[in-house]
């Protein structure tokens, strides 16, 4: 019993499992930017988070009758067609969605998840259906495997750093007190001269690129893809739950919330495998119904989560 | 053509009227607790396998664990309330939406621990559809339109003719109206979650009957109820019945008609899609419902 203990203690520190997190860490960034920011209710980031995966792997992966393409191009094109894809999607639903309410933009945006993931399930000469796209290229190909997953959890993490300050800076400067103006009255974002509809589009499409190089990275790391990694459990519940443990509006506490949960899930499947196998999915679910208790633990009792949201926003005058 | 359009009408009717129990519920927690109850879906689902439970425990038919499963599904639902949305309740409605999400996946994953992942039947055997004029319909599927219009005439009678159902009415329309008018909050409240949670599990049996049991049973129809509640009118019970059977019907039609016209290709795997574009274009055009009401 011990020995597991430790030994999935130690596992948390394997590259494999670190860089997992940081891609995490960079779905709970692109979030952060939305929700954390302007309080935007997007429920459906596993649609960007998708749509990044899919256009990385459809353009780097070799020619195949098996899905659109592959066009054998970089993995940096890959990664930046992720971003502009996964951007140029939201733009559209934004240009739809964006004056609705906070609930009705959740309900919205839930949907339009399901049906890119409906439609990645269905479509055979796009996606190749459930079968899913297969042989990715990694950018560490040659390397042996642990020196591999660690040289990609580098990657990632200058990655996530450079969003990271990227972001604080985007926060600080005019164009993100704007956003949390128009988050916390919009009347008065509104008086004040603000074109509000255009700020809110502006912080979708900037979170949901992120959240599309996410995906990217993602691709290029497991291998494979397949509809089922963008159900809304992996797809978006987990990063939401990430971001609010970690606490909304706190680029690090996005970044904090990953590492934790990710943690707390990659421990339990060690804890797991000491049980027997016909267990498996039982025990997979008492995993997630853990994760959802902590969500509405932190909800009752930490509600700005472990990291709370600063209030120095840059600019003006402190007292 | 005209026996096959009539056909889809049916199994629109009949998939109305389960989005109808599941949708009651949800516009009046909407209306009266302001806030989208996402683990509603999956309230349906923990009904549906209360149901099972009392088959498999004691032998009897679904008719008779028809209550026990109502039962276990009001108990859930007053549950997470005390628990949960109960100490929110001071906190923003979008705070009690992220919670229900949480519950949603808690509840949901309870019964796949329980019961397990397999698809599972209330009882196996096939029975031969009935047939009258080319039309197709299952003594199943006749029970459940039956009974989903008696729980609704009940809920009629509950809601227009007693002190409890107008204050919820009241409440629903607008609530800082009704507090001021001295309408017992709390009680208004526990009766919400025993109505909607009743329902659901009444709804959640009805589509296990019709298909199959499986722990994400009611959180595939859970876009479908949340459309017909906005098309209804957020916290308008009967609009919301109202837009079940529009989204339920058009959803069958949609999913069917190409094939009815002679094309040979199928919408029926984005029978989803039709709804939630039915429910877009709602939100962007009447928020308030189709027959007024408030955004």
């Amino acid at each position: 019993m011990m020995e597991h203990v430790g030994a999935s203690l130690i596992y948390l520190l394997d590259p494999f499992v670190l860089a997992f997190a940081g891609i995490y860490a960079v779905m709970a960034l692109g979030l952060n930017v939305q929700w954390g920011y302007t309080g935007q209710f997007n429920i459906g980031v596993a649609g960007f988070f998708a749509a990044g995966a899919y256009t990385s792997a459809i353009l780097t992966t070799a020619p195949t009758d098996n899905h659109l393409g592959g066009f054998a191009l970089p993995i940096v094109v890959g990664l930046a067609g992720a971003v502009v894809v996964s951007g140029l999607l939201a733009l559209l639903i934004g240009l739809i969605t964006i004056r609705l309410r906070e609930d009705y933009l959740a309900i919205a945006t839930i949907g339009l998840a399901e049906i890119i993931r409906l439609t990645l399930k269905n479509e055979d000469w796009l996606s190749n259906g459930t079968r899913g796209v297969f042989a990715i290229p990694h950018p560490f190909q040659g390397m042996p495997a642990n020196e591999r997953n660690l040289a990609y959890f580098i990657l990632v993490a200058v990655v996530v750093v450079g969003l990271y300050l990227l972001l604080e800076r985007a926060r600080r400067a005019p164009w993100g007190r704007a956003l949390r103006a128009l988050r916390e009255r919009e009347s008065a974002a509104l008086a004040a001269g603000k074109n509000v509809d255009r700020f809110r589009l502006e912080a979708f499409v900037l979170g949901s690129a992120v959240m599309g190089l996410g995906g990217g990275l993602y691709a290029h790391f497991a291998g494979f893809i397949s509809p089922e990694v963008f159900e809304p459990m992996f797809g978006t519940f987990i990063i939401w739950v990430m971001l609010i443990v970690g606490g909304a509006g706190n680029g690090k506490g996005a970044i904090l919330g990953a590492f934790i949960i990710w943690w707390l899930y990659t421990f339990t499947t060690g804890l797991i495998s000491m049980a027997p196998v016909k267990y498996a999915t039982q025990l997979g679910a008492l995993r997630v119904m853990l994760v959802g208790a902590v969500l509405i633990a932190i909800l009752l009792w930490r509600p700005d989560g472990l990291l709370p949201e600063s209030r120095d926003v840059g600019g003006g005058r402190r007292k | 053509m005209l026996t096959d359009i009539l056909q889809l009408l049916i199994y629109g009717i009949l998939l109305g009227s389960v989005i109808a129990l599941g949708a009651v519920g949800v516009s009046l927690i909407f209306g009266i607790l302001r806030f989208a109850h996402f683990a509603h879906g999956d309230l349906m689902t923990a009904g549906a396998y209360f149901a099972l439970f009392f088959m498999t425990a004691t032998g009897a038919s679904i008719w008779l664990a028809f209550p026990f499963a109502v039962m276990g599904a009001i108990l859930v639902a007053l549950a997470f309330d005390r628990v949960v949305y109960r100490r929110l309740r001071r906190t923003r409605p979008v705070i009690l939406l992220i919670a229900s999400i949480g519950v949603a996946f808690i509840l949901r994953n309870a019964v796949l621990a329980i019961w397990g992942p397999d698809i599972t039947v209330y009882e196996s055997g096939i029975k031969p559809p009935l047939r009258f004029l080319g039309l197709r319909i299952k003594e199943d599927q006749i029970a459940i339109i039956i009974g989903a219009v008696l729980l609704v005439v009940l809920l009629s009678l509950f809601l227009q003719r007693t002190r409890m159902g107008k204050a919820m009415r009241a409440m629903a329309d607008d609530p800082d109206l009704a507090r001021i008018t001295g309408i017992d909050t709390d009680r208004v409240i526990l009766w919400t979650w025993v109505i909607g949670a009743g329902l659901a599990a009444a709804g959640g049996v009805f589509l296990a009957l019709d298909t199959r049991l499986q722990p994400t049973l009611g959180w595939y129809i859970l876009l479908a109820i949340f459309a017909a509640t906005i098309l209804g009118g957020i916290g308008k019970p009967y609009g919301a019945i109202a837009g079940a059977m529009v989204v339920g019907i058009s959803a069958e039609l949609g999913a069917g008609l190409p094939g009815v016209f002679g094309a040979d290709w199928s919408l029926t795997s984005y029978k989803p899609a039709i709804t939630f574009l039915l429910m877009v274009a709602m939100l962007l055009w009447r928020p308030q419902g189709l027959i007024g009401g408030k955004a």
